[in-house]
């Protein structure tokens, strides 16, 4: 299913290119802060503020709006530039970035710019504050969206574990991480179909090549694979198949799902 | 003889460690969360995996919707709290002093306390008289680290009842509160008709040779140390100050001016506690002579309660040593 018209596609594209020379701008300005982080989430950041939130920039406390929040909060001169562009303050005060008396403090603080959700800057607490919003509006029966911006770095930070293993034990259904993979840290990362003989055995010479720092490959596989009736269910994470079980699974896995014929039939 | 209007506990049998009444402070806080709850159905309760002993578990059986078991991830508790206070609730945090605030300071700071968020951080087990877990789980630098935060309020009740009043009050403040609680059996010196207002200290007793300022349970201890003062015919004041930030400096400069000579008690390093708030306030605006007593820059070490606090020179006998230092102090002058 389509959710963008080409037409709305070009002018999230246009859009996310003015945010980009804001980004330039007020740096500039600034004389200080980050540049490749806000860059490379502005389209991302373009696409929640002109299309995604549900919010009125005119009542930034809304309470029906959706919550978004930066965790990694050194690159929130993209957020604010996105802000600005999509009114919730003029344009002109983006210059105004990390100087005496600015609302565009140097990590985003709550209360101190309006439409601002969290206060970050140390890393690796944006998921949990998340979390209990998105745990908070639940008890109320809220039906608001949270979403959670994060930086692959933060998920060095055993904050982050536990906001994850919290989030899921309680099935937060409304909460929605982005994690930045912008492949700028310290480990080489390559990311597979796990169940692809090429892309494994590649992946691995290609690890090999690299020896200036650790790699990791991140394999995508199916729980259960080769099973039908196993794959992408939870329960078979921690039972064995009963007999009748096994006798179904060796059926399909000996005939290859039916495509031959079994010895043993 | 101790002020009538504050509706003391008995004189008859407060003087004696064996008849007085004596309640874990933490048991206050379970009931004065109940309380809280009763009245406002915002407030939560957040607790990392310790419910029975922070006494937190009160609540969970009377309000399981409204309690949150987060697991020992104290970082997460804070910040989710942060989180929960963003959309409306009330939540307390639970777990023990060491861990929270001890693990989770810089969350406290930036999540909670640097957005002036309503969280309420309730830490059991404070104090040496944890007892025999030894130093790891003696918090004695709890206080400190939460009264160097700017918008941040420091409640230390000296006993279960003031611990339940504690807790109530804290719910109604919007905006962070610590609030430490002990662990011990602790002598009851207030009772139901006790006041307490957040950022008020009291004078229990009356006196004009010296001001035993004190908060938790050495407030018990310095009771005992102005009966046996007395009895050496030296009249000593007794301020019990359970809100460390804001400090009530009024009560203490004026007694501080009518005795000329203090000694700060808290079962607390020396550093950074009520005796540097205490100091604070009358080195701006009326130097006095003042002794210490509290942990000496030292950890804790593993011991049965009552053997550490006499270990660690927090008993009345110390204090009464302290008070004549302090004295002789302010006749040198």
């Amino acid at each position: 299913m389509a959710y963008l018209d080409p037409e709305k596609v070009k002018s999230l594209t246009h859009q996310a290119n003015e945010v980009r020379q804001s980004i330039i701008e007020m740096l500039l300005a600034a004389g200080s802060g980050h540049s490749a982080g806000p860059l490379g989430m502005a389209d991302i950041f373009t696409a929640f503020y002109f299309h995604i939130l549900n919010k009125d920039v005119n009542n930034p406390d809304w309470e029906e709006r959706d919550r978004l929040l930066l965790s990694n909060g050194h690159i929130c001169p993209v957020q604010y530039a996105v802000m600005a562009h999509a009114g919730y303050f003029p344009v002109e005060e983006l210059k105004t970035l990390r100087k005496l008396g600015t609302r565009l403090q140097g990590h985003p603080h709550r209360g101190t710019l309006p439409g601002i959700e969290n206060t970050s800057g140390p890393l690796g607490s944006g998921l949990s504050q998340a979390a209990g919003m998105a745990y908070g509006l639940n008890m109320d029966g809220k039906k608001n969206w949270t979403y959670c911006l994060m930086s692959d770095a933060e998920m060095d930070i055993g904050n982050i574990w536990e906001a994850v293993m919290w989030a899921g034990k309680y099935k937060l259904g409304r909460l929605i991480g982005v994690i930045d993979r912008n492949n700028i840290q310290i480990w080489h990362v390559l990311e597979i179909d796990g169940h692809n003989f090429e892309a494994i055995v590649n992946a691995v010479e290609e690890a090999k090549a690299i020896t200036n720092k650790p790699s990791i490959i991140i394999a995508h596989t199916i729980p259960g694979k080769g099973v039908d009736f196993m794959e992408y269910d939870f329960k078979w994470h921690g039972i064995p198949p009963n007999a009748e079980q096994a006798k179904k699974a060796l059926e399909e896995l000996r005939t290859l799902g039916g495509k031959i014929t079994s010895e043993h039939q | 003889m101790l002020n009538k209007e504050l509706k003391l506990a008995s004189e008859e049998t407060l003087y004696n460690r064996s008849k007085v009444e004596q309640i874990p402070i933490r048991n206050g806080f379970g009931e004065g969360l109940v309380i809280a709850g009763d009245a406002d159905p915002n407030v939560i309760v957040l607790c990392a995996d310790l419910s029975e002993s922070t006494r937190s578990s009160v609540y969970q059986k009377k309000y399981p919707n409204r309690y949150i078991e987060v697991g020992v991830a104290e970082q997460n508790m804070a910040a989710l709290a942060s989180g929960f206070a963003a959309v409306g609730k009330v939540p307390f945090i639970s777990s023990y002093a060491m861990f929270s605030p001890g693990r989770n300071w810089e969350q406290i700071r930036t999540t909670i306390c640097y957005n002036n968020q309503n969280v309420k951080v309730a830490a059991a087990h404070a104090g040496i008289s944890v007892g025999p877990d030894g130093a790891t789980h003696q918090a004695i630098e709890d206080i400190g680290i939460m009264r160097g935060i700017a918008n941040m309020i420091v409640l230390v009740p000296a006993d279960s009842r003031e611990a339940r009043r504690a807790t109530v009050a804290a719910a109604k403040i919007k905006g962070p509160v610590y609030i430490r609680y002990a662990r011990e059996k602790t002598p009851v010196v207030t009772t139901d008709d006790t006041p307490f207002e957040v950022g008020k200290a009291y004078c229990y007793r009356e006196g004009k040779d010296v001001v035993l300022v004190a908060a938790g349970p050495l407030v018990y201890e310095a009771l005992l140390a102005a009966e046996e003062l007395a009895k050496e015919k030296i009249s000593a004041c007794v301020i019990n100050a359970p809100t460390i930030k804001p400090l009530d400096e009024a009560t203490i400069i004026k007694a501080a001016k009518e005795c000329g000579a203090v000694v700060s008690c808290e079962e607390h390093q020396i550093i950074n506690g009520l005796g540097s708030a205490v100091a604070e306030a009358l080195g701006r605006n009326y130097p006095t002579p003042q002794e210490f007593i509290g942990v000496q820059n030292r950890f804790g070490e593993s011991g049965e309660p009552d053997e550490l606090m006499d270990k660690f020179g927090l008993r009345a006998k110390d204090i009464a040593v302290a008070a004549k230092k302090a004295i002789s102090r302010k006749e040198k002058k």
